[in-house]
């Protein structure tokens, strides 16, 4: 169709940039609808990072922490604890948490081997990777825990039978497909954990 | 039959009757004064926030008016609370209502509640907190032009000083304060200020982006307009 | 019906025409596009006046909208929360400042409430103006003025849900009303209200009516209204019926299809309107006062009465009519005649198609009674509307009596004053004043 109704071809043009006009015009009116179904500052804040005090936590004691919802646990590891963290990687999932966690990520400074940042102190999220059941504790080692005769001591999940060790590694041959996740932390002092963010921020 | 439908059209100009009251004094606007504003939110934090609640504004929002959240959490965050909180109070509901006979309002939304006739919200706030005079017939031992009866006790007196209402219906400062009547209204202007601010964070945001969408409608109203003017060419 | 007499959509090969020839067979989607677009023949002569029904649906659809993003947000408990506010007045609190946008969202749905009155106000007069409601159009009329009655409701509830004490004593004094009339008049209002008093009972009901009974019922009116006037076809300035002349493929001579011409247009309207929507948006959102009232920032408490309670300002000419009512008649006291003629003054307006005498329809064509009779009809309205607004006294009284008596006379009168009345002949064809 050539150009030489000149007529016709102005009112195509108009045509063409009113609708531009007009199709930018409904995009930018829907921006503000389709924003305002992100979290609102109140959820926001309900999600931001909490303080946990752990200067009275006693060597084999856990607390249970909220931040966004979820029980963060934070264990104080005995030595006997710590000595039983490296015998079983060949019976763990990912061993080395090569696996990257979807959602939140752990501090940079976490040491693979016991996963935290101070080797005493564990502080997971304490859901089941498999379904979203909590895990209750299983800190009795060997045959007494009822679990294997070589059990090192950690977790087990009462909804499907998946165990975690006490760095949180989930054992192999069980429903849950990894590791229960470290929240993003950092130590304000010695006896204070932030938890929720990697760095102390303002 | 023209006299009286001319009649009939002046009839209604009868409802315009007027009645005189109470005069509101005209707030010093501090809007987008950023700093007027962060001392009017200390003051507010200081004097207001113990009785009153504002449980709608988080003190992170005072980011609007340039703190940061370490000056917010140095300067007006005084309990366990978290930047991201609301302004709220622990004075229980109840027991205000006990106290003071009527418990102390939220006043989130003041500034745009106490807006009417006689002046804004700011206005009638202004006029309000600098209109406490000694009257011992109240059980607070203060009364207010603006709210006669009011249950509120003068929280700023010492600052202000102390005025009394005098036989020609006039307030008169009678005992000074910590403040020159000329620093207090200073102070109270920035107190209002805030609250004006409180009362609607968005308020500078929401016009500075009603420019923006009128300048683009306007643009859109010449595309159709011209869109309008080709398509009817044809029809007579 | 306008389906059957459409050719189907033939493809010219391409996709989109493959697919639409397939919907074609199964959907009458050619069919309604020509009957109420590309061949619904509208009179060319449309002014100023015709915007307003498609702005009127634009207001509806942008009041749907902002409503189904506000309900996400939006929580109908009358309880106190811990810092002794209602919840529902909290959560317009939380949406106008943690939801992110929600200050906008909720500023158009407020605007856009007191938009659509104005609109439709407008809309109603373009019918006055031009006897849109004449013969066969009563259908319409009367299916727009029970939109204009749901549109009432609408209103009323939806004010209740900020839960100010506008709202609440707002919904006090209206759904008091019901306890005027005798006999039942007690129970109907405890029955309607759910509890003694107005509380948490009567906000979730309102709720519920205003999210969804009554938008369906309006949806309802508005499809039942556009398919009655695209039946008879649309009235026009000069008050005369275009179909009367037909050229031989008959198609009115005074016609022009709605789409193109009509779709173009509208659109330059609906931005214009959107100029004025946005100045009071992101201007003057509270509209001095009458759009969002500074009362209404106080939450609701049932032991204060604020000192001055109004209506919004799109109910006040009939509350006028209301307090005008101050004298007892006969055995029905005052507030029950002020109830009836309340009612009577929204009522009347369907009996227009039948009240209205005249040999022509337009305001065009009329003689002088019939435009002084409008002209004073409009004053009397207005002023009842600011009457409204103000506290009453003796003087305002007296004057919102004058004018309620003008305006019933409007309609009373109007059989004799449209048959006396001196018209001037018609035109032939349409003319472009």
């Amino acid at each position: 169709m050539s150009c030489d109704e000149k007529v016709d071809c102005g009112r195509r043009r108009l045509l063409f940039a009113s609708a531009t006009a007009g199709g930018v015009a409904t995009v930018a009116a829907a921006v503000p609808f389709l924003s305002s179904l992100a979290p609102s500052e109140r959820a926001k804040s309900a999600g931001a990072p909490v303080e946990a005090d752990i200067s009275k936590l006693a060597p084999g004691e856990m607390m249970i922490v909220q931040w966004r919802g979820k029980p963060v646990w934070i264990l104080h590891r005995t030595k006997e604890m710590l000595a039983n963290l490296g015998n079983h990687d060949n019976e763990l999932v990912d061993p080395n948490s090569e696996r990257a966690q979807s959602g939140f990520q752990p501090p940079p400074s976490m040491k693979p081997a016991t996963r935290s940042i101070k080797p005493e102190i564990m502080v997971v999220v304490g859901i089941c990777t498999h379904l979203g059941c909590s895990p209750g504790e299983k800190f009795q080692t060997g045959a007494a825990s009822g679990i294997a005769a070589d059990w090192p001591g950690g977790f087990l999940c009462p909804c499907h039978g998946s165990t975690f060790d006490l760095a949180g590694r989930v054992f192999k041959n069980k429903p849950a497909p990894s590791n229960l996740p470290v929240p993003p932390h950092v130590y304000l002092s010695d006896s204070e954990i932030l938890i929720g963010e990697n760095t102390k921020g303002a | 039959m023209k006299k009286l439908l001319f009649f009939l059209l002046l009839v209604p100009l009868l409802a315009f009757a007027a009645e005189g009251e109470l005069h509101l004094d005209k707030a010093p606007d501090v809007s987008g004064d950023n700093a007027a504003l962060q001392r009017g939110a200390r003051i507010f934090v200081n004097y207001c926030l113990s009785c009153h609640s504002a449980s709608g504004m988080r003190y992170n929002r005072l980011h609007d008016i340039g703190l940061t959240d370490k000056e917010i959490k140095k300067n007006l965050l005084f309990t366990t609370d978290k930047v991201g909180d609301l302004m709220r109070v622990s004075m229980q509901h109840a027991d205000a209502k006990v106290w003071f006979g009527t418990a102390p309002p939220d006043l989130t939304v003041i500034a745009r509640a106490r807006s009417g006739e006689l002046g804004s919200g700011a206005d009638w706030l202004y006029t309000y907190l600098r209109g406490f005079y000694r009257d011992a017939s109240r059980p607070t031992g203060w009364n207010n032009v603006v709210f006669p009866n009011v249950a509120m006790p003068h929280v700023l007196w010492q600052l202000q000083g102390e005025q009394i209402m005098g036989p020609d219906g006039k307030l008169k400062l009678v005992k000074s304060g910590t403040m020159t009547p000329q620093e207090y209204d200073a102070m109270v202007a920035d107190l209002v200020g805030y609250l004006k601010y409180m009362g609607e964070p968005v308020a500078g945001f929401r016009k500075k982006l009603g420019v923006g969408v009128l300048i683009a409608l306007a643009l859109l109203f010449g595309l159709t307009y011209a869109l309008k003017r080709e398509f009817w060419k044809d029809i007579h | 019906m306008a389906g059957s007499s459409y050719e189907k959509f033939k493809s010219d090969g391409t996709l989109a025409g493959n697919l639409l020839e397939w919907v074609d067979a199964r959907f009458p989607a050619t069919s309604m596009w020509k009957a109420h677009l590309s061949e619904y023949y509208a009179p060319k002569n449309f002014n100023f006046w015709y915007f307003f029904g498609s702005l009127a649906l634009l207001v509806l659809v942008m009041q749907i909208v902002t409503g189904i993003f506000l309900v996400m947000h939006y929580k109908p408990d009358a309880e106190l929360n811990a810092s002794g506010v209602p919840i529902a007045f909290a959560s317009i609190e939380y949406i106008m400042r943690d939801v992110p946008w929600g200050w906008l969202i909720r500023y158009m749905h407020s605007t856009g409430a007191s938009a659509f009155f104005i609109v439709v106000y407008l809309h109603m007069f373009r019918g006055l103006l031009y006897g849109s409601y004449r013969k066969p159009r009563e259908l319409i009329w009367i299916f727009g003025v029970l939109i204009y009655l749901c549109l009432m409701a609408e209103a009323f509830a939806g004010y209740l849900l900020p839960w100010g004490q506008m709202s609440y004593w707002g919904a006090q004094v209206i759904l008091n009303l019901f306890g005027a009339i005798p006999v039942v008049g007690n129970d109907l209002a405890t029955w309607i209200r759910g509890d003694y008093v107005i509380g948490d009972a009567t906000l979730n009901r309102m709720f519920s009516f205003h999210v969804i009974a009554i938008p369906l019922a309006l949806l309802g009116l508005v499809v039942a209204h556009l398919l009655a006037l695209h039946e008879v076809g649309s009235n026009n300035p000069d008050g005369i019926e275009i179909k009367k002349k037909k050229d031989e493929r008959g198609i009115p001579l005074d016609g022009i299809p709605f789409h193109p011409y009509y779709t173009v247009k509208d659109i330059v309207g609906v931005v214009v309107f959107l100029m004025a929507f946005s100045v009071v948006v992101f201007f003057v959102p509270e509209g001095g006062g009458y759009f969002l009232e500074s009362n209404n920032f106080i939450p609701a408490n049932p032991m204060v009465t604020p000192p001055h309670i109004a209506p919004v300002w799109y109910f006040t000419p009939f509350y006028s009519i209301l307090r005008a009512n101050t004298i007892n008649f006969f055995w029905i006291d005052a507030k029950l005649w002020g109830v009836i003629f309340m009612g009577l003054g929204v009522m009347l307006f369907f009996f227009l198609p039948w009240l209205d005498r005249s040999p022509v329809k337009s305001i065009r064509y009329r003689g002088p009674l019939y435009k002084g009779a409008l002209a004073i009809f409009v004053v009397a309205f207005g002023t009842l509307g600011y009457l409204g607004i103000q506290p009453p006294t003796p003087s305002r009284t007296m004057v919102s009596q004058v004018c309620a008596i003008l305006y019933f006379a409007f309609f009373f009168l109007m059989p004799i004053y449209t048959k006396l009345d001196k018209c001037r002949p018609e035109p032939d064809r349409v003319t472009f004043k």
